[in-house]
């Protein structure tokens, strides 16, 4: 079972009218296993993302999950199926409490009128901010009174209450300062160690050498290879990313 | 930390905004009218009678505005849904008139909806546009004649009648506002209207059939001009074109004075009863106070405006 891969990309290929948006991509990624996408802007990495969280569909090649081909229609399709994705603008209902945008979409619901299950809801959502150790004051704190590294702590709480088998982050301390980045990317360690897929984009070379495991390079929309992160340096992977020997 | 307690000050005083000026106003009243019977049990209940379809238009308006959309055409529904009961009820019995009334309501909500969550047209220029089209629609049915309501157990109902001495109007009153409040509050819809009005990207990728709780919040806010509608030509023995008509700017502003955000997201159905309730009041004051017509309106439109700044004072941040 620990042996499958949980993502398989197999000849990905995207095209948005006459323009190739990725081409030839495949990668395959096991449960546990951080890997890191990068490349220039423009590269394809959230397009990538958006592929195999079922946004846009691929123009031809196949997405297998845990082995089975899967053809999403669209994002809750693939949510329904464990793949979570933490957006680069975190999709946080603003004014809403925090409980309310970890069951954003999936509210929990009690008794004969399905009327909200708040109780529920409010403790759950603070064992898992304990769990994770997310500091904010309580479960029921508007969003919108959270510093960014709280809010990021939320949007990948919620993504790892939710996800069964693979985690896409999407630039997940872009915003943050050095203390807050610090705390995002032990988060990122604990989904690691619940056995979940984990791909991630990030500008940080640093980061990047921190989390992952392994390394994608993508240019204009090619892939240009994959490396273990123990046996490459930046220097390599910067001259993949810009192309300059 | 501190942040964090000074914007929850922030809230509770948005939020206790609606509580201070209904305290504020009743006992301004309360004092200055006393010899012109503003306390009397009878002027009282009056200004919860009067208000009872304002604060049922007020209700459906909380969800509009929660969802991010706005209705400008519920006024002009009021009248349409107000004149197809009372036609109908001159030749069919009691529920059939009160369906078409309700149902009317419902289908010019829904047509407006669908314009919106489907066309993607901005709910203030569709409704905009509705609330002329049907305002002239509502005159032409009958040609601007008034229809009057014979059925007794109707005007009971929805009009004078009581039961166990409490006015039908304020039973009417309660079970909108309870019904509305549950729904906001307490179901996943209300999350849902919410959620979209907050952030609708975010909705989006959470499952939320965003456009769905588009075309939903404005067939509430159709239905329930309908019922205030029926709740009018309960009242009043009679439909016509002009009802509803001045009802706009009074509901709006109970709406936002009662705490719920112009821009969605946030808001409060009981605040929305208060809101309104404050606006008949101040009608029913201005009225005892023997000010001209004129002058009650160059009131009424500054104290709302100064309501307003004050209960959107702390949003714009």
């Amino acid at each position: 079972m620990s042996d499958q891969d949980v993502l398989s990309l197999t000849n990905i290929h995207k095209a948005f009218g006459g323009v190739v948006a990725i081409e030839d991509f495949s990668l395959n990624l096991k449960a546990g296993e951080v890997v890191a996408l990068v490349g220039d802007n423009g590269a394809g990495k959230s397009t990538l993302i958006k592929i195999i969280s079922g946004v846009y569909s691929p123009t031809s090649g196949d997405i297998l999950l845990d082995g089975q081909k899967t053809d999403f229609r669209d994002a809750s399709a693939a949510r329904a199926n464990g793949v979570e994705v933490v957006y680069q603008d975190l999709a946080l209902a603003d004014q809403q409490p925090v409980y309310m945008n970890m069951f954003l979409g999936r509210e929990l619901t009690k008794g004969p009128l399905n009327l909200l299950d708040k109780a529920r809801m409010r403790q759950e959502t603070q064992e898992l901010v304990d769990e994770l150790d997310v500091r904010i004051p309580s479960a029921s704190s508007t969003i919108s009174d959270l510093s960014g590294g709280q809010r990021q702590g939320i949007a990948i709480a919620r993504a790892t209450h939710w996800a069964s088998k693979l985690v896409l982050l999407d630039e997940p301390t872009a915003a943050l300062g050095v203390a807050e980045t610090a705390r995002v990317e032990a988060l990122i360690e604990q989904l690691k160690a619940k056995d979940l897929a984990i791909l991630i984009i990030s500008h940080s070379l640093d980061q990047v050498f921190r989390l992952s495991d392994r390394i994608c390079v993508l240019r204009r929309g090619k892939q240009i290879g994959v490396r273990e992160t123990k046996s490459t340096d930046k220097n390599e992977i910067v001259s993949m990313i810009t192309g300059v020997a | 930390m501190s942040r964090v307690s000074s914007r929850l000050q922030g809230l509770d005083f948005q939020q206790a905004v609606v509580y201070f000026g209904f305290l504020a106003i009743f006992l301004f009243f309360a004092v200055t009218l006393y010899d012109d019977g503003f306390l009397t049990q009878r002027n009282l209940t009056n200004i919860v009678l009067q208000t009872a379809p304002a604060t049922i238009m007020a209700v459906g308006l909380v969800f509009a505005l929660s969802a991010g959309e706005i209705d400008l055409s519920f006024g002009s529904i009021v009248a349409v849904s107000a004149l197809s009961c009372a036609v109908a009820l001159q030749s069919f019995p009691l529920p059939v008139g009160v369906l078409v009334g309700l149902g009317v309501g419902v289908a010019i909500g829904a047509f407006n909806g669908v314009l919106v969550a489907y066309f993607k047209l901005p709910s203030f220029l569709v409704t905009l546009a509705t609330m002329g089209l049907f305002a002239g629609i509502a005159r032409s049915m009958t040609n601007l004649r008034s229809v009057p309501v014979m059925n007794d157990t109707f005007t009971g109902l929805f009009g004078s009648g009581k039961l166990f001495s409490i006015p039908s109007l304020v039973i009417w009153t309660v079970i909108g506002v309870a019904v509305g409040h549950l729904i906001y509050r307490h179901t996943r819809f209300g999350a849902h209207v919410l959620a979209t009005g907050d952030n609708p990207r975010a909705a989006q990728v959470s499952g939320i059939k965003v456009a769905r709780v588009r075309l939903y919040v404005l067939m509430i806010c159709g239905g329930c001009a309908g019922l205030a509608g029926l709740l009018y030509a309960g009242r009043l023995q009679a439909a016509k074109y002009t009802l509803g008509e001045s009802d706009l700017m009074t509901v709006i502003a109970a709406v936002i004075v009662g705490g719920t955000a112009l821009n969605g997201g946030k808001g409060s159905v009981v605040g929305a009863l208060l809101g309104s309730l404050l606006m008949g009041m101040l009608n029913n004051g201005l009225i005892l106070m023997n000010l001209k017509v004129s002058d009650q309106m160059i009131v009424r439109g500054l104290i709302i405006l100064i309501a307003v700044a004050v209960s959107l004072r702390d949003t714009s941040r």
